[in-house]
């Protein structure tokens, strides 16, 4: 489908270009303005060069929250993910379910993140918590605000619960966009349900799965509100994710040179491995 | 085997439903019995809760506050990206490919590191705690979004339908908003309702940019558990009644959502 040359377009994108431009480039130049610079209150600013960049790239902290994040990470996409698809597959695929399976799903993605935090924290406690009180109840010894793995098995279950739908909602639309005409040829040749999905709905979901891919992990390396509801970042520092740790810095102690290096090391790893994602992505398309 | 590939969505459905369900249960007890001792349903139900929210003032304006700037938001989102997506989807121009990833990446920012310099920004040009503000700086993830999901449906029009339209004498700006809107307006339906589910749900640049007028019902329901210890009861109601909009909108574009992104490119 060729597209025509215009460059009279750039009119039409103007205004995206202006709004989103305010948003990003001036708070984005403050943030590199920090990075570069100490202060010690009353707005009195030193020239530090690129010293908090050495420091934040040799800090254990650092690498430390990077570690816990990237674990975070792959830990729910590695759930959410077949988890959404085996989810989808088996969804009604007509007749009035539909909508009520579709609601149903959207419903933990229209809550505030500071009440999903909010309701996790207290649907898990030991004593007073419905999933606290079924896990001690059935003989496990589970305290989420003592204990390191129970906050991290928390902090997970909260997320699967929270964005798996998403993951469905993509799949879902992935599988309905396939012509039944497909599955009656599938029929005819006698093939079993496994290659089915290998062969049909898989490949012909992979679009929709690299969006929901990219989407998760875009948000989860930028989640901040729901763990800081939840564990605040601990038992100790053992669920401190990147931006938990970013905000403890810059707005607890008020170190806003490190923390803002920090966040600029931060958002180019984001960058990088979206951008990686983003050209594998494309370089698919054109081949097709 | 049959029987049992209903256990997996059985057991997520169940997963699903009871986290909802113990904030539901909360609100319609008193903060005593929540506190006191395990009960897995309310023994004295109450609607203390739900009632202390609707006639108190400071907690019903934090829904008011958010819906103004949640809706201010999505008009603004949907409005700037028409016409930007119709430029993506129809015509090449010089750094489109580049524009669109920076789009992007825009919702790969966190908004943790921004906070700050919105906060900055938003008092220097004097805007701070007002709707407008927080309806601005959610155009952050919300604009590059709404191109997105637009111009999946955009694409999927065939370009026939502009070129008879000029051919016909249609100017463009007719064309666009007399046949090219209404053929796509499932699209704006989708894309309407992600924007205004993304504002609705996002707190912290929202809490960081208002203090008083403009407060956000997930900010009050933050302080008021500061200032007065834990009114679990109260947080729970106000929790609830939190997804009752957007329970509203989903029910309207139920039969789109899934469509809108299996449109959608990356």
């Amino acid at each position: 489908m060729g597209k025509t040359e215009n460059q009279k377009a750039w009119f039409f994108v103007l205004p995206v270009f202006v709004l989103v431009a305010f948003n990003a480039l001036i708070p984005l130049m403050a943030v590199v303005n920090y990075s570069v610079q100490e202060t010690f209150g009353n707005n009195v600013f030193f020239f530090e060069g690129l010293k908090w960049f050495e420091e934040v790239l040799h800090s254990d902290r650092f690498h430390a929250s990077l570690l816990r994040q990237l674990a975070f990470t792959g830990t729910i996409l590695a759930i959410e993910v077949p988890l959404g698809v085996a989810i989808a597959l088996s969804m009604p695929r007509r007749g009035p379910w539909v909508s009520v399976c579709l609601v149903l799903m959207a419903l933990p993605l229209l809550i505030p993140w500071n009440v999903v935090g909010a309701m996790w924290n207290i649907f898990a406690l030991p004593d007073i918590g419905l999933l606290g009180r079924m896990l001690n109840g059935l003989g496990f010894n589970y305290n989420y605000t003592q204990q390191p793995f129970s906050a991290w098995a928390t902090l997970i279950a909260m997320d699967v619960w929270h964005w798996t739908s998403l993951v469905v909602l993509l799949a879902y639309a992935g599988l309905s966009a396939i012509p039944d005409a497909y599955y009656q040829a599938a029929k005819i040749d006698g093939a079993s349900s496994w290659a089915v999905l290998r062969h049909i709905q898989l490949p012909k979901m992979k679009r929709v799965l690299t969006i929901a891919i990219l989407l998760r992990f875009m948000d989860s390396f930028n989640i901040y509100t729901e763990p800081f509801v939840l564990t605040g970042g601990g038992p100790g520092n053992t669920t401190t994710l990147l931006s938990i740790d970013l905000v403890k810095m810059a707005l607890g102690q008020f170190d806003l040179g490190r923390a803002a290096a920090m966040s600029i090391v931060y958002f180019l790893i984001i960058l990088l491995l979206s951008w990686i994602f983003y050209a594998a992505m494309t370089r698919e398309e054109g081949r097709s | 085997m049959k029987r049992l590939s209903w256990l997996v969505p059985f057991l997520y459905v169940l997963f699903l439903l009871l986290p909802i369900y113990w904030l539901v249960s909360m609100s319609f007890k008193t903060t005593n019995e929540i506190l006191g001792a395990f009960s897995p349903w309310p023994r004295t139900f109450t609607f203390d809760n739900y009632i202390k929210i609707f006639t108190d003032r400071t907690w019903y304006s934090g829904y008011i506050n958010s819906l103004i700037y949640t809706t201010v938001n999505t008009v603004i989102s949907v409005v700037v990206a028409l016409p930007a997506a119709y430029a993506f989807s129809r015509y090449r121009f010089v750094g489109d490919k580049h524009l669109f990833f920076w789009l992007l990446t825009n919702r790969m920012a966190p908004a943790a590191v921004f906070a700050l310099p919105f906060f900055q920004l938003y008092s220097a040009i004097e805007l701070f705690d007002t709707h407008i503000a927080v309806a601005l700086a959610h155009c952050l993830f919300n604009i590059p979004l709404a191109v997105w999901i637009l111009e999946g449906f955009m694409s999927a029009v065939p370009r026939q339908l502009d070129e008879t339209a000029y051919i016909d004498g249609y100017r463009f700006w007719r064309f666009f908003l007399r046949i090219f809107l209404p053929t796509i307006a499932a699209g704006v339906g989708v894309t309407a309702f992600f924007c205004f589910m993304f504002s609705w749900v996002e707190l912290l640049l929202a809490k960081t940019l208002t203090s008083v007028a403009a407060k956000p019902i997930a900010a009050t329901m933050t302080r008021t558990a500061s200032s007065s210890g834990y009114e679990l009861g109260l947080l729970a109601a106000a929790g609830t009644l939190t997804i009752v909009p957007g329970a509203f909108v989903i029910y309207f574009v139920r039969n789109y959502i899934a469509k809108g992104f299996a449109l959608g490119r990356v």
